[in-house]
């Protein structure tokens, strides 16, 4: 899109990923003139790309920490806004369940940080009420942190449906339009990127994995992002019930470990690994680490032996040197940092764009606010939430194993922000993410699909 | 969910492949009005639709036809025959209920469907790359034969120029043969086994018609490229080496297409991975029967169009109350190197002739006496060379099916 030079926008946000779109929405609400600049093809295709969708309560987050406070306000935000939205809302509730003595005896500081985290109905339960809610646990669970607010979301729709009500509300999305550095004259930052220069009053680094390059436009970064890789395993839709909670263990210095956990989308989630690697592009799954993912799994859920996977990914997450996230604002540069937003940033966005609204307001002046916002309800794609193949007239099927219609791939393919990639598009629909894996639709879908995402490539046969 | 419930059928046949076909037309020549066929792509004619190679029909029309002709043969025959026959496609069922119930989800919406019979007779896929574990990011350019097979024949596209195939499985060298047609560079075929799965001539057309090389004992190790597939890495007598492709294609490790299944009431059994039938194919609510490679993974078209016109005498024979429910199962049992064997068990009182033949494999190349035990004592044995790829047929009318309280099927190593 070929755009006047000579516009100045209130304010570019950096990252097309969860936390940028929800800074973008939250701006469009608030009457700014906005964009949000993306390098990829697609919004969502880095960190946000792959993680547990989980949204938390924050009852294991550091007390006082900002990560914290954006969680408490994601998630609150979260609810009041969703069915507006149309976002599911799987409430399961989550169980940290210990398997040693060891393990045992540090429970009851889990409730104490809980409670100090202002979670107040977190709970140590015994192992007779464990088996009681989850009879298809493993031996040897000897007890739980009980942590009724923890539930699960679809961990696309919710950033699509922020960035369509962005763009509903005079937001602008640039995609394929990588920062490639900036000058600030003093008022204004003057963004380069390959369509031409953007030009803005105020940048918020929403970079997630890029986070340190990009902040290097503004200042020497005082960060370094350094990926880290989680590894999952999705079984099969039967193996959900198995289960009712979010199983987690007691965590460690490291990582909050392994958990196991149906989707919103009515399968069973098994992971992450944390592996740190120096790659921020490519999330590669690994055989070994899938295999021992199972394992563990297994020992959890004892019957998932008579599961099949359905599917496997990686994501990445934007670690830093140290744990809480990096939100600050430098008034002097008309600029806001933020960086480090680990796996928590799905629950923490709406609340990160809160923080960084008020960081706004508080440096570079108040904002009018949109008296009549525009509501974006976005498709849902989730079980036990009204899918298209269920209404009259709903047309062609095309993923059997998903029941996407045509309707909903065409509908993803258009509109105010169409698909840009592959993953985009399934993102959208989940065409290709069920037990088949395109077995039966990929030619369908590419046939729809083709010209009009940037790495679907398809020729025509000979003859 | 919408829809008042229609009219009771007299038999609903979900899959419109060779099974499926083929018992419509049988169940039509059996006397039996009123049979709708549900097929939930836009055609009609199951897989062969998408095999462009030749050696289908031999069984059906006693001529070699390629697999859209065959498709389109089957699907004449099912609506020249007498008449009855309604197939309905794009019309995908979401649920199965107790007592012949199913959810549908037609282009104009959703619909209940009831029927006295069930067939089902959903098929077979392939295993694809997620379920192998194997390593790599997720690029564009991994699919599986049928899946290459629908892009080449149903839409004429070409999803990548030069690829690998994993696998040297019958349907491997059907892939490769689909590379060909649509003008497909084939880099290599890879085998982790010592051997080529696929019996002769398989490996002879790889090498020396198309002088692809194909490597056994090589295993996959990963996946490269991040958008688009750039290469896999073999490893190979304790060695790496790339070979670079844009595209990769998982053969065979066949599964029945179990979906519809799966939360259901039916019962399946992990060894075939398809529902638990007995010797007419009556799944455990006896208004439902299965047929075809929904039954194991797999067998030739030819022989699930057999299987469907089996297993349609027998629902027709239950139509007309000469097959009551069974009052009675007496599981069937196979020991390692057995992997499985089918029927399942033996409904009692049975028909007097069995619709199915009982059909096993083993695990891996065993030598031995294959043995059918009733109550005990043997009723039947021979020798057999058994390999995993290959099924193992016995005697299902051998069973004594008066005083029949157990039946086991055991293979004796050498």
């Amino acid at each position: 899109m070929p755009e006047n030079s000579d516009a100045v926008y209130d304010l570019a946000v950096i990252g097309g990923g969860v936390v940028g779109c929800a800074v973008l929405r939250r701006f469009a609400l608030a009457g700014a003139n906005c964009v949000l600049l993306e390098r990829g093809a697609d919004i969502l295709g880095g960190a946000s790309k792959g993680n547990s969708a989980i949204l938390h309560t924050g009852f294991d987050a550091p007390p006082g920490s900002v990560e914290l406070a954006c969680m408490r306000a994601g998630y609150a935000e979260y609810l009041a806004i969703r069915e507006r939205l149309n976002l599911p809302l799987v409430e399961t509730s989550a169980l940290v369940v210990a398997w040693t003595e060891s393990e045992r005896a540090r429970l009851p500081e889990i409730v104490a940080r809980a409670h100090a985290n202002g979670i107040a109905d977190v709970r140590e339960i015994g192992p007779d009420e464990l088996r009681r809610r989850e009879p298809n646990l493993g031996p040897g669970a000897l007890g739980a942190v009980l942590v009724p607010g923890e539930h699960v979301i679809d961990p696309w729709s919710a950033p699509l449906a922020y960035a369509h009500q962005a763009l509903a509300n005079g937001g602008t999305i640039r995609r394929n339009a990588p920062v490639e550095g900036g000058a600030f004259d003093g008022e204004r930052w003057t963004l380069q990127t390959p369509g031409g220069p953007v030009r803005a009053r105020v940048v918020v680094n929403a970079a997630g994995l890029h986070g340190d390059l990009v902040e290097a436009i503004c200042r020497p970064s005082p960060f370094t992002i350094r990926p880290r890789k989680g590894q999952f395993v999705v079984f099969d839709k039967p193996a959900a019930a198995l289960l009712r909670a979010i199983v987690l263990p007691v965590p460690t210095e490291r990582t909050k470990g392994v958990l196991v956990a149906r989707t919103a989308f009515g399968n069973l989630l098994v992971g992450p690994t944390a592996e740190d690697q120096e790659d921020r592009e490519t999330a590669a799954v690994e055989e070994g680490a899938l295999r021992a993912l199972i394992e563990k799994g297994r020992r959890i859920l004892p019957a998932l032996a008579d599961h099949t996977v359905t599917a496997t990914y990686a994501g990445l997450r934007p670690a830093t040197e140290t744990k809480d996230y990096r939100i600050e604002a430098l008034p002097d540069r008309r600029w806001i940092t933020v960086g480090g937003i680990r796996s928590t940033g799905l629950t923490a966005a709406l609340g990160i764009a809160a923080h960084v609204h008020a960081l706004y307001e508080a440096h570079f002046g108040a904002l009018a606010g949109r008296a009549d916002p525009v509501w974006t309800p976005v498709p849902n794609l989730t079980e036990g939430r009204d899918r298209p193949y269920q209404r009259p007239g709903c047309g062609e099927i095309v993923c059997h194993c998903e029941l996407v219609t045509r309707a909903e791939i065409e509908a993803a393919l258009t509109g105010p922000l169409p698909a840009g990639d592959l993953g985009g598009l399934k993102r959208r629909t989940r065409a290709m993410m069920g037990r088949c894996q395109g077995f039966y639709c990929s030619w369908r879908v590419a046939q729809l699909a083709a010209g009009r995402l940037a790495d679907l490539k398809v020729t025509k046969a000979a003859s | 969910m919408s829809g008042e419930p229609a009219a009771e059928r007299e038999v609903i046949i979900v899959g419109a492949g060779p099974a499926g076909l083929a018992a419509a037309r049988r169940l039509a020549e059996l006397g039996v009005k009123d049979i709708l066929v549900l097929e939930r792509e836009a055609e009609a004619g199951g897989v062969p639709r998408h095999c462009g190679h030749t050696g289908f029909g031999i069984r059906t029309f006693y001529r070699p036809l390629t697999g859209p002709a065959y498709a389109r043969r089957l699907v004449r025959a099912a609506a020249e025959g007498p008449a009855g026959i309604e197939i309905r496609t794009r019309t995908t069922v979401t649920r199965l209920e107790p007592g012949g119930m199913l959810r549908v989800s037609a282009p104009e919406g959703p619909a209940t469907l009831r029927a006295r019979r069930v067939l089902l007779a959903l098929g077979a896929r392939e295993t694809p790359r997620s379920t192998r574990l194997v390593s790599g990011a997720r690029p564009w350019g991994v699919t599986t034969t049928g899946a290459l097979q629908q892009f080449v024949y149903l839409a004429g596209l070409k999803p990548f120029e030069r690829a690998v195939i994993v696998g040297t499985e019958l349907v491997s060298f059907s892939a490769l043969l689909t590379l060909r047609h649509a003008g497909i560079a084939a880099a290599a075929m890879i085998e982790e086994g010592g051997r080529i799965t696929a019996r002769r001539p398989g490996d002879l057309i790889a090498r020396m018609v198309f002088g692809v090389p194909v490597l056994t004992d090589a295993r996959l190790v990963t996946i490269r490229g991040n958008a688009r597939v750039e290469g896999v890495e073999i490893e190979r007598g304790g060695t790496r080496a790339v070979i670079p492709c844009d595209g990769v294609v998982f053969t065979g490790r066949f599964v029945p297409e179990t979906a519809l299944l799966k939360g259901s009431h039916l019962a399946l059994d992990p060894g075939t991975g398809g529902p638990v039938i007995d010797q007419h194919g009556r799944c455990s609510d006896p208004c439902y029967f299965a047929a075809g490679n929904l039954l194991r993974p797999i067998e030739t078209a030819g022989v699930a169009w057999e299987e469907g016109r089996l297993v349609a005498a027998a629902i027709a024979a239950s139509l007309r109350g000469d097959l009551p429910p069974p009052a009675r199962t007496v599981p069937v049992t196979a020991t390692a190197p057995l992997r499985y064997v089918y029927p399942h068990r033996i409904g009692l009182p049975g028909w007097p002739v069995p619709s199915l033949l009982l059909r096993a494999r083993v695990e891996r190349e065993t030598r031995g006496r294959l043995r059918l035990l009733a109550n005990g004592r043997e009723v039947w044995s021979r020798r057999v060379h058994a390999l995993p790829e290959r099924r193992i047929s016995l005697p299902a009318d051998r069973v004594p099916l008066e005083g029949l309280e157990t039946l086991s099927v055991e293979l004796v190593e050498d």
